[in-house]
């Protein structure tokens, strides 16, 4: 073990250490300047609480959303030979890579109160998405859908489609064969791909403050209240970072023993 | 319920054409090497593939008929399928296995448990009832598989490769058994398979498969005494030829000259069983119709008997002693004298 040690490069050393300080140090120091002492104080504040119920609940929400709508499409993609299933999947991959600012402005067009649906929505049911808490869920599932399909559909390409034909010679119509059948075998992927489209849910800022506003109480979540307290209260902003990142090393230590660690 | 097939599948190249027709309580077995077709005929069977044309009829009704327009979906046939590695669902337990089908069907939780609970009985499984499938060995989970398969009550039922995926002592005690809940079984039964024990223990009748086209057909017995393809010789472990008889004397169509016991004339099949070549150093005098000079090409062990290879006119294997391989110093490139008896071979018309 010595030996092999000894021979590992400095030129590969020196950067690597650097790289790693260079993301722990960040977390490193919002631990170290974290307002210990008023802590429970600051987190029992109204806004403080306020956010957090306001972002569990439409993370949550969107979550809900994104499996309802998500597993068919990962489905479709998965089992399908529908004809544009490429085009498809690569549309599903766009939020990804968007810039959520653009998503938001993009959501703000399309269902804006002039937008190209948000017209029908305003003018027929009297519904209005933007600037509303419903709108922070619709901007959250926009952008945090695709971790779910992506994580659904390789579960799904990795399950044997032949259990669904054993299924099938036992009686069981597609959908019973979909239910008891492959949504049990990718439960692991749904689970995983869940958990990944809350959390980035639970961060969502750009698409949510561009389509849904900051308003406190009805769309000012988590990341919106840490932005707008980094101005008049930095010791608050702290402690909302502080929380996001207690959140995000519970969710990768369960991801990592439940189902990447024993399932992948 | 009779299945009465035309079976016609084209995938790219591959053409697989065979007629099947199998009767209420027997079984019938598609024997043939990897690639020959057996799997797909079964896929079409079931319904998993659609035939490219003609036609499957199981107990009076078309459920499939590409020029009729007719397809039945596999989940509306009354097919039961065990496949080769079972496809056991893993999330459920042995008797939910089994009870799927029942479940699928409209049979309430309860009932449809205690028919399955009744099947994992019947296939001695009682106690293993609340296992998920990887806590069961090979042939437990084998025999889960066919109670799944049995407990709707199929018209028909498919077995592809049902004992492949066992080690050898349990193939023997599977096998057995699976021949018992075939033959109390009502309805018909298919069989692929490519092992030729399993075709003849388990099947009342065989199709022989090759390059997707059906090459021979008849009873087991039959098959194994007069078989029409290398493949089918090999498996059964004769040596087969080619000729032209006149008389007891046969003309080989790759070379060679063999005598037989009986008169036959015209195109035949001849042959004759690799225990019954004897190997000599020098030319026996005086003795058998057929002698000829090979030379050994090579040398396996076979249990207590050794096969050899030779190559000559005619090619083939002979079954010898181990005493005889030491005393005769049998070598690779060595030549010898072979001997069959007249009354040995078998010819019969092509």
């Amino acid at each position: 073990m010595r030996a092999v040690r000894a021979r590992v490069p400095v030129v590969l050393l020196i950067p690597a250490f650097i790289g790693l300080a260079f993301l722990v140090l960040p977390m490193v120091g919002l631990v170290i300047r974290a307002p210990w002492s008023t802590l429970v104080d600051q987190l029992a504040t109204a806004e403080v609480g306020e956010a957090l119920r306001l972002s569990l609940i439409c993370a949550t929400s969107a979550t809900a959303i994104c499996l309802v709508l998500g597993v068919p499409l990962a489905w479709m993609l998965a089992r399908t030979e529908l004809p544009g299933r490429r085009v498809a999947r690569a549309f599903v991959t766009v939020p990804l890579v968007l810039p959520p600012v653009v998503g938001g402005v993009a959501l703000l067009l399309v269902f804006g109160r002039r937008g190209v649906l948000g017209q029908y929505l305003d003018a027929w049911f009297g519904i209005s998405l933007p600037f509303t808490t419903a709108g922070v869920v619709v901007a959250e599932a926009f952008v945090a859908m695709p971790f779910l399909v992506i994580a659904v559909e390789g579960a799904l390409r990795g399950a044997d489609p032949r259990f669904e034909e054993a299924a099938a010679t036992l009686g069981a119509s597609r959908w019973t064969a979909f239910r008891r059948v492959t949504l049990p075998t990718v439960a692991p992927g749904i689970a995983a791909g869940s958990v990944l489209c809350w959390a980035r849910a639970l961060g969502e800022f750009g698409a949510t403050i561009t389509f849904a506003g900051n308003y406190p109480g009805t769309t000012q979540t988590m990341p919106l209240a840490v932005y707008l307290a980094l101005e008049q209260d930095p010791d608050s902003a702290t402690v909302l970072s502080l929380v996001l990142l207690a959140v995000s090393i519970v969710i990768l230590v369960s991801l990592r023993d439940r189902w990447i660690g024993t399932r992948a | 319920m009779t299945l009465q097939a035309t079976l016609n599948v084209h995938i790219g190249s591959f053409v697989l054409t065979a007629d099947v027709e199998v009767e209420p309580g027997t079984t019938l077995a598609l024997l043939g090497p990897n690639g020959a077709g057996k799997s797909t005929a079964l896929r079409a069977l079931a319904g998993l593939r659609p035939l490219s044309s003609g036609m499957i009829e199981l107990g009076g009704r078309l459920v499939d008929a590409p020029e009729k327009g007719v397809f039945v979906p596999p989940e509306q046939r009354s097919v039961g399928v065990v496949f080769q590695d079972y496809l056991l669902f893993g999330h459920m337990s042995a008797v939910d296995n089994v009870a799927f089908g029942l479940r699928a069907r409209g049979m309430r939780k309860r009932e449809a448990n205690a028919a399955a609970a009744e099947w994992l009985d019947r296939v001695g499984l009682a106690a293993q009832a609340r296992h998920r499938p990887r806590q069961l060995s090979g042939g437990q989970a084998q025999r889960v598989a066919l109670a799944r398969a049995l407990a709707i009550q199929p018209d028909l039922l498919l077995l592809d490769e049902p004992l492949a995926a066992l080690d050898a002592a349990t193939r023997i005690q599977i096998r057995a058994q699976l021949r018992k809940h075939l033959d109390a079984y009502e309805g018909a039964t298919v069989l692929v398979t490519h092992d030729p024990l399993d075709a003849m223990v388990l099947a009342d009748r065989l199709l022989v498969v090759e390059n997707g086209s059906v090459v021979q057909a008849g009873s087991p017995a039959e098959i194994a005494k007069r078989p029409r393809t290398d493949y089918i010789a090999a498996l059964v472990g004769l040596n087969l030829y080619r000729g032209t008889a006149d008389g007891v004397s046969i003309k080989l169509d790759d070379g060679g000259v063999l005598t037989t016991a009986h008169r036959i004339d015209g195109p035949v099949f001849v042959t004759f069983p690799p225990t019954a070549v004897s190997l000599h150093k020098t030319r026996p005098e005086g003795s058998p119709r057929n002698t000829w000079l090979a030379e050994v090409a090579g040398i396996e062990q076979h249990a207590d008997t050794v096969r050899v290879r030779l190559t000559g006119t005619p090619d083939l294997l002979a079954d010898v002693t181990t005493a005889a391989v030491a005393e005769l110093r049998l070598t690779s490139g060595q030549q010898v004298w072979v001997t069959v008896k007249a009354t040995e071979t078998h010819a019969y018309p092509i």
